[in-house]
């Protein structure tokens, strides 16, 4: 075996690491905050009164969630600039990430807006509370709690997945690495250890958000 | 300059869909094999075994499939393996979906009553037998809808290895874009067989959950 693993390319790529997972951290941010604030919209409005946009959402959800990431934002990169729409990469990646959260965090909040008992809606409607109040004081906080476990497993999801939009060529932690393996020759040391480097960020972001759930959601995460 | 037809795009789109199906059912066989493996691992009594299969599946689902493609495309030649984009998409896939599967069968082993295990045992059962012919078949019937919603992000996870060369859907959409620059001609198409190939296994899943949900 005459192959010898290096590492000693690692003490000067470790800035450039650190910038790409910056920027991977930066994204999952962005589309996990922008993804739930729209989902309890689509939840809501998927519950609503209105027949046409129940359905719209519920198309929107299924073709999100039967169509590849790569295809989204390949689309979205590459198709819509074809409408007039041109999009800068960092862009289109938290707009592909967004969208594709927002399909699946939908369905999530949806099940804990369904979970919340009938009478919660019911007492609070007796107390007098406005039906919005009702929703974002009494239904909301209970929904969020018995789905905190589900939308933090979906934001780990998101962020690995979020490897892939180094194809349109933003500059995360995956393309840092793309470039590396091209200068440095060594491509097996160098996915070794941004691998690493991602398993490390998904076991911190699950512990981060379990922590912060624990300070905030009264009761704490199951 | 070759004229591409709407038509000469979708039938080429086709046939490289045969790529990805071909690709997801491989993977997915070989994913059920390993997974059956590693869930032994996952349930058994030893504690290192048990963590070894702990630390198998946390290490797939917490690192993302692109690293764990590049790791086996770039890794398995250091090895003296010649290795085609092929060999490493099936090889990455079926280890992937080997974790996930396990997970999912674990949970329906772990459902199945105590008594079960009991009265298999007092049968004169061995452990292999108890497993094969009273708890996995239990558990299996409970996983079923979770294990086809799995197949369906199986058949999407193949769009990756378009990335380490693999010649299947994404690819070969890559290919045409360049040639006939109508990239939202192409990648919608490309979306819409995708959901083709996956929207009647969610309907699927969804309906088997429907139907544990009634027992």
């Amino acid at each position: 075996m005459g192959y010898v693993l290096d590492f000693g390319w690692l003490k000067d790529a470790v800035f450039l690491i650190a910038n790409g997972a910056t920027m991977t951290l930066f994204l999952i941010a962005v589309s996990a905050v922008a993804g739930i604030v729209l989902s309890i919209l689509g939840a809501a409005a998927r519950r609503s009164r209105h027949a046409v946009l129940r359905q719209l959402i519920g198309g929107y959800v299924e073709l999100v969630r039967n169509t590849p990431f790569l295809v989204q934002l390949f689309f979205i990169f590459f198709g819509l600039p074809s409408l007039g729409i041109r999009l800068d990469p960092v862009v289109a990646a938290i707009l592909a990430m967004t969208l594709n959260m927002t399909a699946y965090t939908t369905e999530i909040v949806g099940a804990g807006l369904d979970a919340v008992h009938k009478g919660q809606r019911e007492a609070a409607l007796a107390l007098g509370l406005k039906p919005r109040q009702v929703f974002v004081k009494i239904v909301l906080p209970q929904a969020l709690k018995v789905i905190y476990p589900a939308l933090t497993s979906q934001i780990v999801i998101m962020m690995l997945e979020s490897a892939v939009v180094s194809q349109i060529a933003v500059r995360e932690l995956t393309y840092e690495a793309d470039m590396l393996q091209a200068r440095t020759f060594r491509a097996f040391e160098t996915y070794f250890v941004i691998t690493l480097v991602y398993l490390g960020m998904s076991i911190g972001l699950r512990r981060l958000l379990v922590a912060g759930g624990n300070r905030f959601l009264p009761g704490g995460v199951r | 300059m070759i004229e591409f037809t709407l038509w000469d795009i979708i039938r080429n789109l086709l046939l490289a869909a045969r790529w990805t199906i071909l690709l997801s059912a491989v993977a997915f066989a070989g994913g059920i094999v390993v997974g059956l493996l590693i869930l032994f691992l996952r349930i058994s009594k030893r504690r290192w075994v048990k963590r070894f299969a702990e630390y198998y599946i946390g290490l797939f689902q917490g690192t993302p499939l692109l690293m764990q493609l590049f790791l086996l495309f770039f890794g398995l030649p250091l090895l003296g393996l010649r290795i085609e984009p092929w060999t490493a998409a099936v090889l990455g896939l079926t280890l992937c979906a080997s974790a996930f599967l396990a997970e999912i069968w674990r949970g329906g082993v772990e459902a199945v009553p105590v008594g079960q295990w009991d009265a298999g045992s007092s049968l004169g059962l061995h452990y292999i037998s108890q497993m094969r012919l009273i708890i996995l078949p239990q558990a299996f019937t409970m996983t079923r809808a979770p294990t086809v919603g799995f197949l369906v992000q199986l058949i999407k996870s193949t769009a990756l290895t378009s990335i380490i060369g693999f010649e299947e859907l994404v690819r070969t959409s890559n290919a045409i874009n360049n040639a006939t620059f109508e990239p939202f001609k192409v990648y919608g198409f490309v979306a819409l067989i995708y959901f083709a190939l996956c929207f009647p296994l969610t309907r699927y899943a969804k309906m088997l959950e429907l139907r544990a949900l009634k027992h």
